[in-house]
């Protein structure tokens, strides 16, 4: 098994596109190493990107936020003004694992695994996140709901690595949030998540908003209807039975271990509703 | 309150106290070796391969090129164990057969669950031994499987062993099945009893298997040399048990294997049974180089022992003021690939908490094709005793009375004969009602959608035999060596005992667990017996030294043996004699040991007799989101009756670690398995255990009644925590919902569930 | 394949071991280096016993491979007490029976010291969540709670 850490992005997109065997990007880990350990994978090349210095920065870029792919969740729960402006984004990236997992797990890994329960992507989505990626053909960028296509499918082609996510300038009056249901406290991967971003205009009625669920269906979902059920309201109780029935009918769930269909389908609706609540207040306090 | 043993100073001693633990700094630092932590040089790394058939006949097991790789020094199979005669023998609370001990620890003619070990190699790495295993051929002839209880009691059920005949039933049948054994025991007449009853309360629980979730898996390093002689390094609640099995099944004279207990990372009754060990020394045997072997995680819950799941129906009579008249309960527990499910302990212990004069229980050992069940911490006990103590509480609403009331009156107390078979000493259960009546948490208002439960508990603990020894060295220090694992505190607990009983400080003992080659038989960590049996022989090593000091003073002093006494640490003249002479301190004797008689030491060798229930009670808050069925523990209380606990600090972790156990087992542990038989969720990830922010600070209430058959008043307490808490929670989501939850766990899905059913019923 | 050459510090020595792509830190740790107070309780970052901390963050050691630690600085159990004088997180898991059998130990200290070095008076509640990661079977977090708030005082007292 061959281990390369490339200093440049080109030298990693190289040896992606070049490679013969199974090549595997290695970030944080925390996924690649379990699935090595569990004989799932047996890569022949793992790059490791960390060294790629546009992969680990976090900047601001023309009103909104370049997270560089390789930035761990603690790192982002560090950064006081990307949790002031993307509190949903931040936390969401916290529910991973373990104190000690947020210490390595990054965003571009939590996508690139391909979970439809990954805990950061429906923030993302709902954020309206764009991934930047870098791949033989030069860059290109894709908004993340178009990056996971279903369980370990990604639209990257060979050689094509996520580099960094950028989210959008913020109006005044936005925050988001994220919500999961997990049986335990902490350590369960989501049997539903729910991320939810609003805009309050001056009156405190919703002018924008994006709702996406992940662990309900093959991929992450932006759910439209599910936003146009909450925009240009107050979110008074009409529109969160509303927000509910939108989410719920957007699911297509498994039954597995970690929950049914009917469980998902019907926590699905209630993240939704809390996580619109708690994004709503948020927006309004800031 | 129980005196002291013989200690005879009226003051302080250290048992009571909260003493730091003399193998603690070794913990805290990282020092402390662990069974994986061990290494030999030279050593080889030793797998196993598992079968990925829950059950499924082995044909052939082609391992030549296996042994061709360059670098695999050893392979072994079935064919390198011989067979073992059937004949049951005690294994902790249970019974196992030799028969299936050797089919469980390499598949002989079948493969009966997924994870049973099929053949295993010894290499120069890891990698090897894993690339090994991949050579390795097996023809398997796979069969229908059947996991569940009741499935696998039906006459048409796949069949796991033709030679399986059901033990307890006439006719003797003439059919092999699943059904291994029935068993029931009986107490006055109990149509009778519920023709008195004014409530009768029947109802149907279903648990499912859940593991003892040590954190250290499995380990073990062996060494054989040429003449057989045989080293052996294992993580193990029972070494000289590991010694027993290891020789029986490797042919090997029991004194030439040496075993020796590594510092253990849990067991709860997981590590009672023998995986690894023998698999290890006949690979050493084989490769003539030492091998070690540590089980993956996977490999844990695939291939050790959970506990059983069951079904369990119990009927429960009372009269209008409360009286239980009649107590029914029907256990079928499912025992894994081979017999021996802890269904025994379940009956025994289902009413035992009540006095009551008509019981009747009946119970099944079935297999099923699911790894065989090992002891889990008062093993059977907590199935049976959810199932009655939910029907207590049931009994209480309809009757309209206090559930701590209820239990008072028909406690089990001093005279209480229980249904199976003896007359109670002195036990604390009311008193730990009692306790719990009085706290501030019994008296908290609750708010809506959270509820409080509360339920009691039995275990009978054990003695059993005990070897100790202490020795007394040149500078008057003690040595003391003690023959059962040390699980968190026994060295403590044992070092204070030994300093009150020879009346000297506490860090001038220094304990150590030690090798089978050093110490007569001790039975295994387990039956909350260590600190029981393990006291009571190191007082009987002390009363040896004390005995034998005294003796060599009166030859001293020239003085009769009614003119000695020993107290206070040194061995004091009497009456007139007391102005001739001073005493002598036990370092005063040790410096001149050689010259007074040899060296000075005690050996106590006892079969200990007189373990005393332990009884509890616990009590706790919830609270239920409605809209997703999470439940929140929020508040918890444990009392239980210790007897004399030596060491406060680790009988309360024995409380509130048992207690979380609990609290995994009533809301999310299960074992889940697919319709292939396969199991899903062999990981920390998926076999969800509390988490520190799953739980709140559990309340520990230290309720001492002596038991008087124990010098010091103690009784066991290890295994009673884990009881009280499937029953407590399902009462306080009684109370919380509405709703009597049946089946564990009690996991979001299922709470969920019940609630919107019961949404759509009430609005039709 | 050839072997990495590593070289790394830890607990403030300079280590240097060779380790296949496929060895994680916690391998490297017990069996090339030695060092056996990390502990593997899963192997998948779900148990917190291999934890420690790399370049000052918290990390599960079995989530990290040999070859990234190249220059990198790492604390394990090993390096927690100085000379004779216990840390006061492992003083305190003492005095409170914070340890029953004791394998969860080296993690949780580890950790705990990770925790009290960010946050010098967490509450309880930031407690617990901190030391999610890392499993206990035994003393049911009770008493490691108690001692960790009982460390953070001793701790802000300097």
């Amino acid at each position: 098994m061959r281990y390369e850490a490339p200093e440049t992005l080109e030298g990693a997109v190289a040896l992606l596109a070049g490679a013969t065997g199974e090549a595997r990007v290695l970030a944080g880990g925390t996924d690649l190493l379990v699935q090595m350990r569990a004989d799932v994978v047996d890569p022949a090349l793992i790059v490791d990107i960390k060294k790629i210095a546009e992969t680990r920065t976090v900047t601001e870029e023309k009103g909104g936020w370049r997270i560089g792919a390789a930035v761990t969740g603690a790192e982002l729960k560090e950064h006081a003004r990307l949790k002031k402006v993307w509190p949903g984004v931040v936390e969401a990236a916290n529910l991973i694992g373990s104190t000690q997992v947020q210490g390595r797990a990054t965003l571009g890994g939590n996508l690139c695994n391909g979970s439809p329960a990954a805990d950061s992507v429906p923030a993302l989505i709902a954020a309206g996140a764009v991934a930047t990626l870098a791949g033989p053909q030069g860059r290109r960028d894709l908004p993340v709901e178009d990056v996971m296509l279903g369980p370990r499918k990604l639209a990257l082609g060979k050689g094509e690595i996520v580099v960094s996510f950028l989210l959008p300038p913020r109006p005044p009056r936005s925050s988001d949030a994220y919500l999961r249901f997990i049986p335990r406290t902490e350590m369960d991967i989501a049997v539903v998540g729910a991320g939810v971003s609003v805009t309050v205009d001056e009156a405190g009625t919703i002018s924008a908003a994006r709702v996406s669920l992940g662990a309900v269906a093959a991929r992450v979902l932006l759910v439209a209807e599910a936003a146009a059920a909450i925009i240009g309201s107050r979110l008074d109780r009409a529109a969160q039975d509303r927000l509910e029935a939108a989410a719920r009918a957007a699911c297509r769930p498994i039954d597995d271990k970690r929950g049914t269909i009917e469980f998902r389908i019907e926590v699905a609706g209630v993240l939704a509703r809390r996580a619109a609540l708690i994004a709503l207040d948020r927006a309004r306090t800031n | 309150m129980a005196e002291n043993g013989t200690n005879g100073t009226n003051g302080q001693g250290y048992v009571g106290t909260r003493t730091i633990r003399p193998d603690g700094i070794d913990k805290v630092t990282g020092r402390a070796r662990f069974g994986a932590d061990y290494n030999l040089p030279g050593q080889l790394i030793g797998r196993v391969l598992r079968s990925p058939h829950p059950h499924a006949r082995i044909v052939k097991i082609d391992t030549s090129k296996a042994e061709a790789l360059p670098g695999v020094k050893a392979v072994i199979t079935r064919d390198d164990f011989g067979d073992q005669p059937s004949e049951f023998i005690p294994a902790g609370e249970m019974m196992m057969n030799y028969k299936d001990v050797v089919r469980n620890v390499m598949a002989r003619e079948k493969a009966l669950y997924e994870g049973h070990a099929v053949a295993a190699v010894a290499a120069t790495s890891a990698a090897i031994a894993r690339r090994a295993l991949k050579l390795i051929d097996v023809t398997y002839e796979v069969l229908p499987h059947v996991i569940d209880v009741v499935e696998a009691m039906r006459p048409d059920a796949p069949l796991l062993h033709d030679d399986l005949f059901t033990v307890g039933v006439e006719p003797k049948p003439d059919k092999p099945s699943n059904i291994a054994k029935r068993i029931e025991i009986t107490l006055g007449d109990i149509e009778a009893g519920f023709a008195k009853a004014d409530v009768i309360v029947e109802r149907e629980f279903k648990t499912a298997p859940v593991h003892q979730g040590y954190i250290e898996p499995h380990a073990a390093l062996a060494t054989v040399s040429e003449d057989g002689s045989t080293e052996l390094w294992c993580t193990t609640q029972g070494h000289y048990i590991v010694r027993a099995h290891c020789a029986r099944l490797l042919g090997l004279d029991i004194g030439k294997v040496r075993v020796t207990a590594t510092e253990i990372g849990g067991g709860f009754g997981g590590k009672t049974v023998v995986y690894l060990e023998p698999l290890a020394i006949a690979l050493s045997r084989k490769a003539k180089r030492p091998v070690k072997m540590v089980m993956s995680r996977e490999e844990v819950f695939k291939s050790s022992g959970p506990t059983s799941g069951a079904t369990v129906r119990v009927k429960m009579g009372a009269t209008k003021d409360g009286r239980f008249v009649a107590g029914f309960a029907e256990l079928k527990y499912q025992a894994g690939a081979f017999q021996g499910s802890p269904v025994q302990p379940g009956v025994m212990c289902a009413y035992a908490p009540y006095d009551m004069e008509n019981v009747k229980v009946i119970g099944y050992d079935v297999v099923s094709n699911r790894p065989k069940v090992a002891a889990y911490r008062a093993p059977g006990a907590p199935i049976s005793e959810f199932a009655v103590e939910s029907v207590v509480d049931e009994i209480a609403k309809k009757l309209g009375l206090d559930p701590i009331e209820l239990r008072l009156m028909n406690a089990a107390h001093e005279g209480t004969k229980a249904a199976y078979g003896p007359k109670f000493g002195p036990i604390g259960l009311e008193e730990t009602l009692n306790a719990v009546k009085k706290t501030e948490h019994w008296n908290t208002p609750l708010r809506k959608w959270q509820g409080r439960g509360l339920a009691s508990g039995f275990w009978f603990n054990i003695g059993g035999e005990t070897s100790a020894s202490l020795t007394v060295n040149e500078d008057g220090t003690v040595s003391l060596m003690a023959g059962t694992p040390d699980i968190g505190g026994l060295r403590a607990s044992l070092a204070m005992v030994a300093a009150d009983e020879l009346g000297i400080p506490y860090d001038k003992v220094r304990p150590i667990i030690g090798d089978t080659g050093s110490l007569g038989f001790n039975f295994l960590t387990g039956g909350s017996r260590s600190a029981f049996s393990g006291s009571m022989a190191i007082v009987e090593a002390a009363k040896q030294i004390k005995t034998e000091l005294c003796a060599r003073a009166a030859k001293l002093w020239d003085a009769k043996p009614d003119q000695v006494e020993f107290s206070g640490g040194s061995v004091r003249p009497l009456g007139a004699l007391a102005e001739k002479v001073k005493p002598m301190s036990i370092a005063d004797f040790a410096k001149m040991a050689g010259k007074t008689g040899g060296p000075i030491g005690g050996y106590g060798r006892i079969n200990a007799q007189g373990a005393g229930p332990s009884l509890g009670t616990h009590l706790v808050d919830l609270e239920v989101d409605p809209e997703t069925g999470r439940v929140t523990i929020l508040r918890y209380t444990v009392a239980q009756d210790a007897g004399r606990a030596i060491h406060p600090a680790y009988v309360e972790g024995q409380f509130q670690g048992g207690a979380v156990q609990g609290i995994g087992w009533a809301l999310n542990e299960e074992y889940i398995y697919g319709s292939d038989g396969k199991l899903q969720n062999a990981g920390f990830l998926d076999y969800r255990m509390p988490v520190a922010s799953d739980v709140p600070m559990i309340d520990a209430i230290l309720v001492e009644v002596a038991n008087p058959k124990h010098p010091y008043g103690v009784r066991g307490v290890g295994e009673t925590p884990i009881i009280p808490p499937l029953g407590a929670i399902a009462n306080a989501m009684e109370q919380a919902t509405g709703i009597r939850f049946t089946e564990l766990p009690m996991s979001p899905p299922k709470v969920l569930k019940a609630l919107k059913e019961r949404e759509a019923t009430s609005k039709v | 394949m050839a072997k990495h050459h590593i070289e790394a510090t830890v607990n403030g020595d300079a280590v240097e071991f060779l380790c296949e792509t496929e060895d994680t830190l916690l391998d490297v740790l017990r069996d090339t280096l030695n060092m056996t107070g990390s502990k593997e309780g899963c192997a998948s970052g779900d148990c917190g016993a291999c934890s420690v901390t790399l370049d000052g963050r918290l990390v599960c050691s079995c989530l990290v491979l040999g070859c990234e630690v190249g220059g990198r600085s790492i604390e394990t159990i090993e390096g927690m007490a100085k000379g004779e004088t216990l840390h006061p997180i492992q003083q305190r898991f003492l005095e409170h029976a914070a340890l029953q059998c004791g394998i969860c130990t080296p993690g949780f200290l580890v950790a705990s010291k990770a925790l009290l070095e960010k946050n010098p008076n967490p509450t309880e509640t930031e407690i617990r969540y901190w030391l999610a990661g890392n499993l206990c079977r035994c003393t049911g977090y009770d008493k490691i709670v108690s001692a960790v708030k009982d460390a953070a005082v001793t701790m802000r007292k300097g």
